[in-house]
């Protein structure tokens, strides 16, 4: 009997099934059906064949939760931020509606950031172009790059959109970015020597101790976290991820960040908008 | 009054007579617990809500008294029999002696 446990727990363990990407499907609000895992796109079609949102390696719990909007903890984020969207703010007496109108008018903006901005000659992040906004047609202060109230203002802005396909464009004048991001993805760091690759490309769905590897994919941020209760932004995500291999870390919203985030947001062109999502 | 303090129900619209339907609650409250300390190491006194109650036509359906161990944005999802239509009442008590409270009237259909 003691053997046969013994070969019992060795299956057990030669095939960690509790790790795999759950096969599930997410419907929000009983209305919009996501797409959470897709065919890779061209780029990357040759180290991955399937995007699998971060959704999918989640109990089943925590995927409930973000099923319903009222129970994702993340909406309550959204609704301040949709506050701040109507509110006046800066010396212009304008408010974000009083040039965009209602939020939801910005459905087409969130997939398609990080964007080439022309007139600055630069790739922007979705932050990048709310302090733009606020700074030159407000007037007003700009919000700290991982503050909560940036983080209110991208979840509102990520909620407008959820259900469309991420689709940031990776070729003209975003393409040397997109190539300084993707080297950096490949680029190991740290005194544990580890790249992005090392365990969201290699080493999806498998543990490491006692998390569950995604992909990595950004098209849930901002992401509401069980652990710390509060939304967290992607360059907040990457620096808690560059800090864990014992590296100096970049700063949110620098250049190298912003190059990351153009290249891992590229690797989920297809799924669908998830922001606010909920993880653990 | 705290600040960013908001309740939310979900109650659904109709119900059959007798039927036992599920209530969601949530208020946005910060539930600071009394056991942390600020950068000066002075406590940070407990702010949080202490009750919670919901009523049914002036019946009461829930009773709830928290403590400072309950995390942020409180979140209660319970189950109530619907006898009649009517108007569910949901209040939340604060430390700092605010009330907060909404309704939700439920009809038979």
């Amino acid at each position: 009997m003691k053997k046969l446990t013994g070969i019992l727990l060795a299956s057990t363990l030669a095939t960690p099934l509790f790790a795999e990407a759950v096969d599930d499907t997410l419907v929000l609000n009983e209305e919009i059906k996501m797409v959470t895992r897709t065919a890779a796109p061209a780029h990357m079609a040759e180290e991955v064949d399937e995007i699998i949102s971060g959704w999918h390696f989640r109990g089943k719990e925590t995927r409930a939760m973000q099923a319903d909007d009222f129970d994702n903890p993340g909406m309550i984020f959204v609704e301040k931020g949709e506050d701040s969207w109507n509110k006046v703010e800066g010396s212009e007496g304008k408010s974000c509606a009083s040039c965009h109108g209602d939020s939801a008018s910005m459905a087409d903006v969130r997939p398609v950031y990080p964007k080439y901005n022309e007139a600055a000659g630069e790739v922007r992040t979705l932050e990048m172009q709310v302090n733009d906004c606020r700074e030159n047609q407000m007037g007003a202060e700009k919000l700290g790059y991982t503050s909560g109230s940036m983080a209110n203002m991208t979840a509102l802005l990520a909620s407008v959109s959820r259900g469309k396909p991420v689709n940031v464009a990776i070729d003209g004048p975003s393409s040397a970015t997109w190539e300084a991001g993707k080297e950096l993805y490949y680029a190991r760091t740290g005194q544990l020597e580890l790249s992005c690759a090392s365990c969201h490309e290699a080493n999806y769905g498998n543990m490491i101790r006692a998390d569950h590897l995604s992909q990595g994919q950004i098209n849930g941020f901002p992401t509401y976290r069980l652990k710390n209760t509060k939304l967290n932004s992607v360059h907040a995500r990457f620096k808690g991820c560059v800090r864990d291999t014992r590296a100096q870390t970049y700063k949110p919203g620098s250049a190298e960040f912003v190059a990351l985030e153009l290249y891992v947001a590229s690797r989920g062109n297809g799924l669908s908008v998830e922001g606010p999502s909920v993880r653990n | 009054m705290a600040s960013g303090v908001k309740p939310r129900v979900k109650v659904p619209k109709t119900a059959a007579a007798g039927d036992s339907i599920t209530i969601k609650t949530l208020i946005s409250h910060k539930m600071e617990s009394g056991q942390r300390k600020d950068g000066d190491g002075n406590v940070i006194p407990q702010s949080i809500i202490n009750r919670f109650t919901c009523d049914f036509n002036g019946e009461n359906v829930v009773d709830v008294e928290m403590k400072a161990a309950i995390s942020t944005n409180p979140y209660f999802e319970f189950q109530a029999m619907v006898p009649e239509a009517g108007e569910f009442k949901f209040t939340w008590y604060d430390d700092d002696g605010d009330v907060y409270d909404t309704t939700k009237k439920i009809a038979i259909g």
